[in-house]
């Protein structure tokens, strides 16, 4: 289990708690703002609070030595940035540096890896020749070289279209049922209530919710925190927000 | 990465015999043995061509390693500050006449270099991140420049003068295998320092969140990043002057031949690098120049500018 216990990052977050599942897809949502990110990072042990603490399986994850986090928890930044025209292959390949391992096992984990994002094709293509969403799959692929038992990613899913994110939720579910935690901030929120197994909504660096898809993005959390008038429509698993 | 390193090791094996035989006095085996060969190779062109290939491979590699920390193709290792201060530190050793002992002037070069890294450690070491880190950099370097200048002005007679402006220039003639002693192991422990940095160089590529998560320590790899820097460069200017551009060509040369990590990056840098300075210093030998030969730190910049502008131009494209 990963767990945000108290935790306060001055102007950021406020006494936040929150447990997160292995084998479960989790999504932070809130407005711009809210300390999405700030949270994410907590609990990848890339901020330290000034008070309250980020653990896994009950150790804090501060006091986990960086290689030791680095193969245990993936980060994937907003950002995207990858400052040399690398080739998919080599981007993938990055994410091997936490592990002392060989070349060949290396090379055989990220032909795996690309194999199951569909991106075998584009091994040796270099990164500005890809489309918007391929650059998203392999910038993920990098994350799950790795091998990490928990994926954290902030707005994988953002600036693609929507065939993209199918795909990008679809992988995402299948990594959850692997039996890793994932961890998506999203700012979609149908995709939150369709796809997430746990929500946890931040408003001004505090958890406004948390809890089912149900319950954390009711129409009266969304009008609380959004300050939207909203409506769900459809059946489970396949609603849209009507604004 | 393998066949670039082959072909540059080939390229190195050709042209260090062949830059023993150029300078004032050719000296050819097919010829008529020329007086005193021996002592002119062994005293001459072997320690200044084993200096040549010693500051080359540091200053290539430097440069590489620069450019992957600063994640800019137009890093060099000079924004750091180091060569400008221990530039000041040698011109000081001239300006109080101490540079007359041998020892003098790398001691006075290496202790300006040394004071950067210090002031640059104390500036953005502890949790200075690299914007700071480079601001320090140049700060260091405008104001040891501006010291320079003022202890030029400054200079107690015209020889004094004449001896600083001609050793900033940069060269490696006279040099013997006393500057090789000195400069050798400074810069072999330089470049274990940025081989070790490598991988953590390889995940800032991903930008400095990523690379934390991927468990790069940015305190460590600053610390490795400025004695590397510090070792090499400081002792490249100690015992040769200011040899600018290496750092900023040989990379971007070398790239398109790589998978463009900044670890694949390092090795044929430094290959190259060597490469470069080697037959530059062969070329600055044999040029027709009145009054001595043509000052290798002149001949880089020379050839650097029009690259360094060419490369501005090709990224001015690609923006566009």
């Amino acid at each position: 289990m990963l767990e945000a216990l108290r935790i306060t990052i001055p102007h950021r977050l406020h006494d936040v708690t929150a447990q997160l599942r292995a084998g479960s897809v989790t999504a932070i949502c809130g407005p711009n703002g809210a300390g999405k990110s700030t949270l994410l990072a907590a609990l990848a042990g890339l901020i330290t609070p000034v008070s309250g603490t980020a653990t896994l399986q009950g150790q804090p994850v501060a006091q986990l030595l960086p290689e030791d986090r680095a193969r245990r928890i993936g980060y994937l930044p907003q950002s995207g940035e990858v400052a040399w025209n690398l080739s998919v292959r080599t981007l993938a390949g990055l994410g091997r540096l936490p592990h002392r391992t060989s070349a060949s096992e290396n090379a055989q984990v990220v032909a795996q890896v690309l194999a199951t994002l569909d991106l075998t094709d584009l091994a040796d293509r270099p990164l500005a020749t890809l489309s918007g969403g391929e650059r998203a799959r392999a910038l993920l692929a990098r994350v799950l070289t790795t091998q990490p038992h928990w994926i954290l990613a902030d707005e994988p899913l953002a600036a693609l279209d929507l065939a993209h994110q199918r795909t990008l939720v679809h992988r995402f579910r299948a990594l959850a049922q692997e039996g890793r935690g994932v961890v998506l901030v999203v700012h979609d929120l149908a995709l939150a209530m369709n796809h997430a197994d746990h929500v946890i909504v931040l408003d001004q660096g505090r958890v406004a919710a948390q809890g089912k898809p149900a319950t954390a993005l009711s129409e009266d959390v969304i009008s609380q925190v959004w300050k939207l008038e909203s409506r769900w429509l459809g059946e489970p698993g396949h609603m849209a927000l009507a604004l | 990465m393998t066949r670039p390193i082959t072909l540059l090791l080939a390229a190195l094996v050709i042209t260090i015999p062949l830059s023993l035989l150029v300078g004032q006095v050719w000296i050819s085996p097919f010829s008529p043995p020329v007086p005193n060969a021996t002592a002119i190779l062994m005293e001459l062109r072997l320690p200044r061509a084993v200096l040549g290939l010693i500051l080359g491979a540091g200053l290539g590699a430097a440069g590489a390693a620069m450019q992957g920390y600063l994640r800019n193709p137009l890093a060099d290792p000079g924004l750091f500050g180091i060569a400008p201060a221990a530039a000041l530190g040698a011109v000081l050793s001239f300006y109080t006449g101490y540079e007359v002992q041998a020892f003098t002037l790398p001691l006075f070069a290496l202790i300006g270099g040394g004071g950067a890294m210090g002031l640059l450690a104390l500036i953005a070491g502890r949790a200075g991140g690299i914007a700071l880190f480079t601001l320090a950099g140049m700060m260091i370097a405008s104001l040891a420049g501006a010291l320079t200048s003022l202890a030029i002005s400054l200079s107690p007679n015209p020889f004094a003068l004449s001896e600083i402006v001609t050793w900033l220039m940069g060269a490696l003639a006279d040099r013997g295998w006393h500057e090789v002693r000195l400069a050798a192991p400074l810069t072999l422990v330089g470049l274990a320092l940025l081989w070790r940095a490598a991988p953590a160089l390889d995940a800032l590529a991903l930008g400095e969140a990523a690379a934390r998560s991927l468990g790069v320590d940015p305190t460590r790899l600053l610390w490795l990043m400025i004695a590397a820097i510090g070792l090499i460069v400081g002792s490249g200017v100690a015992v040769a002057g200011m040899i600018g551009f290496v750092g900023l060509m040989v990379p971007h040369l070398i790239r398109p031949f790589t998978d463009q990590r900044p670890s694949a990056t390092l090795i044929p840098s430094a290959l190259a690098g060597a490469l470069l300075l080697l037959v530059a210093d062969c070329l600055c030998r044999i040029m027709p120049l009145k009054g001595g030969e043509l000052r290798l730190g002149i001949a880089l910049s020379l050839a650097g500018a029009p690259f360094f502008l060419r490369l501005l131009l090709k990224m001015r494209r690609e923006l566009a």
